[in-house]
C-alpha cells in the first residue's frame, strides 16, 4: 500500500514538473513573431508522418541512421510496457496484462526485449562515435562542455534503462521457474531475451535476493523513465518530442524561396506609386515602437525559428555539409541553432522573472552570433537539406543579415558596392545598363 | 559580327508579335565575358530550333537576388517590382533563363510581389526540345568523353531539379560520372548568397577549390555546369589545380550547341 502511494506521488510529481517546464518552453517559443503555418494541413500531417514518425531523412547517413532507428523503435515500442508499469504501480498488481493477453503478451515483451538489445548496441555505438572514434562533427568548437556531456548523459541513461528492463524481466524469469513469481504457471515466461539471459545471470542467486533485484529493476525502470522525461526540457534530447510539431510546422515552399517581408512591400509600393501622397499616411501612434527590419534578437525571429532551435539535437549534419564550415570558416549552422535556443532561454527566463519589459542589454546578434559567421553563408541550403527534422538555419542567418544591412548599414564593403551598382546600373557590376545587349553583336 | 538572331521585346511588340518565351539573360549572361559565351550558345540553340523568343535587352534589370541574400530587402523589392512592371507590360507568360539564381527568384519570389510566370531553367527547356524531337544531336567531339556535372544549389536543392541537366547531358553519348557529393548532397561552388561579389570570410580553404577537388577526383575531361557563377568558380578552381589544359569547364548549353555544330 505504501509503495502504491509512493508510486502515485512520484508519477504525479514527475508529470506536473514536466508539464511546468514544457509550459516554460512554450512561452519561450512564443517570444517569436507570429507566422501562419496552418495551411495545407494534409501535406503537413504527411510530412510529419514521413519525416518524424518514418525517420525518412535519418538514413541519409546509413550507419548513424540505422542505429538511430533501433533506439527510436525501442523507445516507441517500450511505451506499451509503460502502460502496464503504470497499472501495476497504481493498483499493486504484477504484470497485469500477462494473464489476459497470454501469447500476445509474450510476443509484445519479446519484441521490446529484442529492440532493447538493438538499442543497447546502438547506445554503445553512439558512445563510441562520440568518445572513441571522435567523429569530426561531434568535436566542433560548439560541442565543448555541456553539449558534449548532455549527449553522453542521455546515452548513459539509456544504458541504465535497458539494464533495468533486463534485471526486471530476467529475475522474474528465474523466480517464475522456481514457482516464486507473483504469476501463476510453471516453466518459463517465454520472453525472447530474458528466458535465457535471466537464468544465465541470476540463476545462482537466492530467491530473496531475486525478489529485491526484481523490484530494483522495476523501480529503476520507472524512475529512469521519469528522470528521462524531466531531463528532456533541459536537454537537446527534447527533439524526441518536438520533432513532431517541428516537422508539422516546417516550410513547405521550395528551399530556394526566401520569405517576403510584407512591411517592406508596403513601403516600396508607396515609393513606386507616383500617385501616393506620403503625408496621407496615418501618423504613427504615440509611443508605438517602429517595426524592426530583420532580426537582432530572438523575439525578432518567428516562433517557428525558435521551435526549430528547441528541436535541434545538435547532431551536426548541417555543419558537416556546410561549405563554409567545411573550409574552415567560422560559420556553423548548428551553432546558430544552439545560440538561438540559449538566447531564448536567457531572455525568456529574464522576462518570466522580471516582466515583459525586461531588457538585459544583450542580443542574439553580437552577444551570441558574430557578423563574420553570417557573412560566411552561401545560402546553398545544404544545412536545410541535411536536417533530419526539417530545421531551417538559413532563414535565421538571412534575417540577421537583413537587420545588419537595413537597420545598421553594416556589410562588407564589396557588398555595399554591389548594392550601389544594382541601384545605379541595374547590375551587381559597374556596367552601363545601356550596354546590356552588347553581347549580341560581339564576335 | 555573329549570325545570331536576338529579337527584343520592344521590336516584337512594334511588329505586333508575341514570343512564346522570354529569354531572361541575367546580369552575368549580359556582362560577364565568360557567361556571354553561354548566352550566345543558348541563343544559337533557340535559333536552331526555331523557338519564338525575345529578350528584354536594355529593359532587363537585375532580379534583385544578390541584394536580397545580402540582406537588402528594399533593393530587392524595388528591383522586383520594376521588373514585374516591365514583364507585365509585355504580357509575358513564360520565361527561360540560364541562371539558376534568376530562375529561383523569378519563379518563387516574384509571385509574392504580384509577378506570376511560368519559369524554366535553360536545361529544362533543352530537355523539352529533345523530348519533342525538335533538337537532335550526336555526341560529336564529346563522344566517349568523361563528363561530371556540378549541381547548382538554386536549381538542385533550391528547386529540386536534378534530372533535366543530366537528361540533356546523356544526349552527348559521353560517360557521365557523378562526384562523391552530388545531387541533393552537392557542395556549393562558393558563389551563392552574394558571395560572388565579395571576398570569402577567413578560413583554411576556398570553397571553389574544395568543390573543384570533388570534380577532379572523378578524372573528367569536362566539368559541366548550369550556372554562370558556378562556371566562374569552377574555372578558377581548375586553374588553382593547374589543370586548365586537361579539364574544361563548360555550360550544358555550350556543349549541346557545340555537338549540334552551331
Amino acid at each position: 500500500m505504501v509503495s502504491n502511494i509512493i508510486f502515485l506521488l512520484l508519477t504525479l510529481g514527475a508529470g506536473i514538473f514536466f508539464a511546468l517546464n514544457i509550459r516554460k518552453i512554450i512561452q519561450k517559443i512564443k517570444l517569436g513573431k507570429s507566422v501562419d503555418r496552418t495551411d495545407q494541413k494534409k501535406l503537413r500531417w504527411k510530412t510529419m508522418a514521413k519525416v518524424a514518425m518514418g525517420q525518412s531523412k535519418m538514413t541519409r547517413k546509413p550507419i548513424a541512421g540505422t542505429f538511430h532507428i533501433f533506439i527510436y523503435l525501442a523507445f516507441v515500442i517500450t511505451q506499451i510496457e509503460l502502460i502496464e508499469i503504470l497499472v501495476d504501480g497504481i493498483f499493486g498488481t504484477h504484470r497485469f496484462f500477462q494473464p489476459s493477453l497470454g501469447g500476445l503478451y509474450v510476443l509484445s515483451i519479446s519484441i521490446i526485449e529484442i529492440l532493447s538489445v538493438l538499442a543497447l548496441i546502438a547506445t554503445f555505438v553512439f558512445l563510441a562515435r562520440r568518445n572513441l572514434l571522435k567523429i569530426p562533427r561531434f568535436q566542433m568548437p560548439e560541442m565543448k562542455g555541456w553539449p558534449k556531456l548532455d549527449g553522453n548523459i542521455i546515452l548513459y541513461m539509456e544504458f541504465v534503462l535497458v539494464m533495468c528492463i533486463f534485471t526486471m524481466n530476467g529475475t522474474d524469469e528465474v523466480l517464475f521457474a522456481r514457482g516464486e513469481s507473483h504469476l501463476a504457471g510453471e516453466g518459463s515466461l517465454g520472453f525472447a531475451v530474458s528466458s535465457w539471459f535471466g537464468p544465465m545471470v541470476f540463476g545462482g542467486m537466492e530467491t530473496s535476493t531475486l525478489h529485491i533485484l526484481e523490484r530494483v529493476g522495476w523501480w529503476g525502470h520507472i524512475i529512469m523513465v521519469f528522470s528521462f522525461l524531466n531531463y528532456l526540457p533541459f536537454s537537446k534530447h527534447l527533439h524526441i518530442l518536438l520533432a513532431f510539431p517541428n516537422t508539422f510546422f516546417s516550410k513547405l515552399t521550395p528551399m530556394g524561396k526566401m520569405t517576403n517581408m510584407e512591411s517592406v512591400t508596403k513601403e516600396v509600393k508607396l515609393m513606386l506609386d507616383p500617385a501616393a501622397d506620403p503625408f496621407a499616411a496615418p501618423a504613427p501612434e504615440e509611443g508605438a515602437v517602429p517595426q524592426r527590419f530583420g532580426a537582432k534578437d530572438v523575439n525578432d525571429l518567428s516562433w517557428v525559428n525558435i521551435l526549430n532551435a528547441y528541436t535541434c539535437t545538435e547532431c551536426g549534419r548541417c555543419s558537416e555539409a556546410c561549405p563554409a564550415n567545411t573550409t574552415g570558416k567560422l560559420l556553423s549552422p548548428r551553432k546558430i541553432m544552439m545560440d538561438v535556443r540559449d538566447r531564448a532561454e536567457e531572455l525568456g527566463e529574464g522576462i518570466r522573472k522580471n516582466g515583459a519589459d525586461y531588457n538585459d542589454g544583450k542580443s542574439l546578434l553580437g552577444d551570441y552570433i558574430t557578423e563574420e559567421e553570417l557573412w560566411a553563408c552561401t545560402s546553398c541550403n545544404a544545412c536545410v537539406q541535411e536536417c533530419p527534422v526539417l530545421i531551417d538555419p538559413l532563414e535565421i542567418i538571412l534575417d540577421l543579415r537583413r537587420f545588419l544591412v537595413m537597420e545598421e548599414s553594416k556589410m562588407p564593403a564589396e557588398l555595399a558596392t554591389m548594392n550601389t551598382n544594382i541601384e545605379n546600373n541595374q547590375a551587381p557590376w559597374q556596367f552601363s545598363p545601356t550596354d546590356r545587349l552588347n553581347w549580341k553583336d560581339e564576335a | 559580327m555573329s549570325n545570331i538572331k536576338v529579337p527584343t521585346m520592344a521590336e516584337m511588340m512594334a511588329a505586333g508579335e508575341k514570343p512564346d518565351v522570354l529569354f531572361w539573360v541575367g546580369c552575368a549572361g549580359s556582362f560577364d565575358d565568360r557567361a556571354k559565351k553561354i548566352t550566345k550558345a543558348f541563343v544559337k540553340l533557340l535559333n536552331h530550333c526555331n523557338v519564338k523568343f525575345a529578350v528584354l535587352g536594355t529593359e532587363e534589370s537585375c532580379t534583385g537576388d544578390p541584394a536580397r541574400r545580402a540582406g537588402n530587402e528594399f533593393l530587392f523589392q524595388m528591383q522586383a517590382m520594376m521588373n514585374i512592371q516591365v514583364l507585365d507590360g509585355y504580357e509575358i507568360n513564360k520565361i527561360v533563363t540560364a541562371c539558376p539564381h534568376c530562375f529561383n527568384t523569378l519563379k518563387n519570389e516574384y509571385p509574392d510581389l504580384g509577378g506570376n510566370y511560368e519559369v524554366v531553367h535553360h536545361t529544362q527547356l533543352l530537355e523539352q526540345l529533345f523530348n519533342d524531337g525538335i533538337l537532335k544531336v550526336e555526341g560529336g567531339s564529346f563522344k566517349g568523353k568523361k563528363i561530371t556535372f556540378h549541381d547548382p544549389c538554386y536549381l538542385g536543392r533550391g528547386n529540386g531539379e536534378y534530372e533535366a541537366p543530366r537528361m540533356v547531358l546523356e544526349k552527348l553519348d559521353a560517360e557521365l560520372v557523378e562526384m562523391k557529393r552530388c545531387k541533393s548532397k552537392g557542395l556549393c561552388c562558393g558563389a551563392g548568397g552574394a558571395q560572388m561579389f565579395k571576398e570569402a570570410e577567413k578560413g583554411n580553404k576556398e570553397i571553389n577549390v574544395e568543390r573543384t577537388g570533388d570534380a577532379l577526383a572523378t578524372n573528367p575531361n569536362i566539368i559541366a555546369t548550369g550556372c554562370p557563377f558556378c562556371n566562374t568558380m569552377m574555372t578558377d578552381g581548375v586553374k588553382s589545380f593547374n589543370k586548365e589544359e586537361e579539364v574544361e569547364v563548360m555550360d550544358i548549353a555550350e556543349m549541346i550547341a557545340n555537338a549540334a555544330d552551331l
